[in-house]
């Protein structure tokens, strides 16, 4: 089946499509009109600094963040759809797993209400990393270590979508290489994969990168592509540049 | 209703409280002491035990439930795990029906603890029989777990979490029969004493402590109990939303 946007463009290999969205919180306006794609079996880094407003789009892609308009298709179904709570694994800032239970237990009590094989929990713990620390209590796990409980959760099924908010903060440099190693391999087999970070350096990594500030979107594109349109030899300067020219011009 | 998925909750909740050593004192430990403690402060003056002791089982396990109830539930809604749970394939009701049961299992076990200590060691004197004093406990229980569920919805942080305590429990507690008969209460208070739970929880206890057989109005009593029970699941639910702002 050929699915078709209302632009009238083909939409056969895009996984989420970001219409016009516009979110306000209280009084703020944080996304005031954003549109973007990501391409299905693609990692793409959403980069900016804290504050810019990439959680607020990535809560609206999972479809947990109140929108005030715009539109959200996820897989081809408006964000937020019951039919999407399965599909997508979601990792949140703050690790989103219990405390007081072990990294096995919070595994076991995800995987049953996602309702997948108990042969699952066995094979997230081992990918990232924690299988020596099944019995430990989340709670008494370092920072890194209890964000990548919340990640195993998150692969939890094998879903089409994975988005991540900040999954590598706090990681030592050995882990970061072996997640990002990991995220490959399951882009590779797939997955549709939106990471978002603050730290320009892993821009290399991702095969789409969309620059984000204020709300907005500076640039979006491949890696090559966003250092030859700005004559620049790597991200951080691309940003730089950026934000240097939208300060002229305004 | 997804049964899985509630078991899922119950068993994990569970597992949590096993864990927390503490709480498990709290729910199960406690409302014994004070039990015990109330009848020390009555020594030999039976007939007064006998009065405040049947009624007083429906107070303790309501206020413990629901005070580890709403804080234990606002955590999960402050630490991220509960936007999680909800963007998964998990109903609402899933979510609350799993930890009133599990909250329900540890009443039914506070209830028969509290209840056996006070009629077997203690010597309270009623005249129902024991089970319906068990289970009206357990009712009680239940219904202070739901409520906490429900109030856990309008507090942001654990401290205002346990201010509802002193909010929402204390003013019943004074109304609800125990100081005096609701029908010697001043009009304005007796008619509000009518629309809150626990009076109807107190009242079925001093109904089982005064008659041997079962009476209309503590058949009433219960069908309230339960009706509040739903009632309070269903606003809970209700207070649990998908998209946040």
């Amino acid at each position: 089946m050929m699915n078709t946007s209302s632009s009238g463009r083909s939409t056969a290999g895009v996984a989420v499509q970001v219409q016009d969205l516009v979110v306000v919180r209280g009084r703020r306006t944080v996304l005031p009109g954003l549109s973007c794609t990501l391409r299905r079996g693609a990692i793409t880094g959403l980069l900016g600094p804290s504050g810019c407003g990439k959680s607020t789009l990535i809560r609206s892609i999972v479809g947990v963040q109140q929108v005030d308009s715009g539109r959200v298709e996820v897989l081809g179904q408006p964000a937020g759809s019951a039919t999407l709570r399965s599909q997508i694994g979601y990792v949140t800032q703050e690790a989103s797993v219990y405390d007081n239970l072990s990294v096995r237990d919070n595994v076991a009590f995800f995987s049953r209400v996602l309702g997948v094989p108990v042969s699952d929990e066995d094979r997230v713990i081992e990918q990232v990393g924690l299988a020596d620390h099944g019995g430990s209590l989340a709670g008494q796990l370092s920072g890194g270590q209890r964000s990548r409980v919340s990640l195993a959760v998150a692969l939890l099924g094998e879903p089409p979508l994975l988005v991540l908010d900040e999954p590598t903060v706090g990681l030592d440099p050995v882990l970061r290489v072996e997640l990002w190693r990991l995220f490959a391999d399951l882009a590779a087999a797939g997955a549709t994969i939106l990471v978002s970070s603050h730290a320009m350096d892993e821009a290399a990594r991702c095969d789409d990168l969309i620059l984000m500030r204020s709300g907005e979107i500076l640039a979006a594109g491949t890696p090559a592509q966003l250092c030859d349109a700005a004559g620049a030899q790597d991200i951080e300067s691309v940003f730089l540049k950026l934000v240097r020219a939208r300060g002229e011009a305004a | 209703m997804n049964k899985a998925i509630v078991a899922a909750v119950t068993v994990r909740v569970l597992r949590q409280l096993r864990r927390d050593r503490r709480t498990a004192a709290m729910l199960l430990v406690l409302p014994c002491v004070l039990i015990t403690l109330l009848w020390w402060v009555y020594d030999g003056q039976e007939l007064v035990f006998d009065r405040v002791g049947a009624p007083l089982l429906a107070v303790f396990p309501f206020i413990v439930m629901f005070l580890v109830t709403s804080v234990t539930t606002l955590s999960e809604r402050t630490s991220g795990t509960l936007e999680r749970l909800l963007a998964m394939p998990m109903g609402k009701l899933d979510f609350l029906a799993g930890y009133a049961l599990a909250f329900g299992a540890v009443a039914i076990v506070q209830g028969l603890l509290t209840t056996s200590l006070a009629l077997f060691v203690l010597g309270l004197d009623v005249a129902g029989p024991a089970w319906v004093l068990a289970a009206v406990a357990m009712l009680d229980g239940v219904l202070g777990t739901t409520l906490g569920l429900f109030v856990s919805a309008f507090a942001r942080t654990e401290f205002q979490a346990v201010q509802f305590m002193p909010a929402f429990v204390l003013p019943q507690l004074l109304v609800c029969g125990l100081l005096l008969p609701r029908d010697q209460l001043p009009d304005a208070l007796r008619v509000a004493s009518d629309l809150l739970p626990l009076s109807y929880a107190v009242d079925a206890m001093q109904q089982v402590s005064m008659h041997a057989e079962w009476t209309t109005d503590l058949g009433r009593d219960v069908v309230v109990l339960v009706g509040f029970i739903g009632g309070a699941l269903l606003l809970g639910a209700a207070t649990l939303r998908r998209r946040t702002p």
